[in-house]
């Protein structure tokens, strides 16, 4: 069983990097980009009897910290 | 006057944060990660600068979790002091013990160079030594050191009089120029600058030194 879990940083939260990438693709010439956000994707390889509360549980104590930034859990 | 200070994977300032506190008077000891509890009789928690786990998955976020780190949380929880300098900042963060985190830098650059700070309280055993208004040298060196904080977090912190530092001009993007914060009994300090850094001649500036005989001598009497 697999899992995946996004991390972002939340909305309000200055993501420099994502700013940085936004720079970078208008020098390029890529005008119709108003914004971009930098996240992380976790895959987690997962025992069969895993469920996504299990996956929660990890993301609330480790993956993210949840200060700063949102999750989403993707069972797959 | 005992001290210990933590030593995870990736520290690179615990000898000279035990120096720091060594000058000042304190016995120190050097405890290991993978320890589960602290030397006994500590009065004071040091957790150092460094990239502790290679700032894997986010700053400080594992060593967080580490044996250790569940010590340092009773210890603090139970009353006891800490320090925290640079990554020992961000780890405070993660185990909760601080509110808040650090984020990269506004300008994306590790800065490496000695700044200003504005000592915004004395009310500490950390800046007792100081006044408030002070401005003092101190040296910063970190890529992660952009504190955020929410903004109800940010208005206990002033209301709480709970900010011990701030960057008389922000290098790396701090709400409110935040450069360190105290927790609600005032007895754990994180701060991104490090003291320990300035706390020897050779050192080329000694404004640290205050901060260090200070809770020497905050912690004798106490």
């Amino acid at each position: 069983m697999k899992a995946r879990v996004h991390v972002m940083l939340k909305n309000g939260v200055l993501d420099p990097q994502g700013e940085a990438v936004r720079h970078a693709l208008g020098a390029l010439g890529f005008e119709k980009v108003e914004g971009v956000r930098q996240g992380k994707v976790i895959d987690l390889d997962l025992a069969s009897d895993a469920t996504e509360a299990d996956v929660t549980e990890m993301c609330e104590k480790l993956l993210a910290n949840t200060v700063i930034e949102s999750y989403s859990v993707e069972m797959l | 006057m005992k001290a210990a200070v933590v030593v995870f994977p990736g520290s690179n300032c615990d000898r000279d944060l035990a120096v720091g506190f060594e000058q000042a008077g304190f016995d120190v000891s050097m405890v290991w990660h993978k320890d589960s509890v602290l030397p006994e009789g500590v009065d004071i928690v040091g957790v150092p600068g460094g990239f502790s786990y290679g700032d894997y998955l986010r700053c400080g976020a594992i060593a967080a979790q580490s044996p250790i780190c569940k010590a340092v949380v009773d210890h603090a929880n139970r009353g006891g002091y800490a320090l925290g300098v640079c990554n020992g900042f961000q780890i405070l963060t993660e185990t909760g013990i601080l509110p808040g985190a650090l984020l990269r830098n506004a300008g994306l650059k590790y800065i490496c160079r000695t700044v200003d700070l504005k000592v915004a309280t004395q009310d500490s055993v950390f800046t007792e030594g100081y006044t408030a208004g002070d401005v003092i040298g101190i040296p910063i060196a970190h890529h992660d050191g952009n504190y955020f904080a929410d903004t109800e977090t940010r208005a206990a912190l002033k209301d709480q009089d709970r900010v011990a530092f701030t960057y008389a001009e922000n290098p790396n993007g701090s709400v409110d120029d935040i450069a360190g914060i105290l927790s609600e009994n005032r007895r754990v300090l994180g701060m991104m600058p490090h003291p320990e850094r300035a706390a020897d001649q050779g050192h080329g500036g000694t404004d640290g030194t205050a901060m260090f005989r200070a809770l020497a001598g905050m912690l004798a009497t106490a």
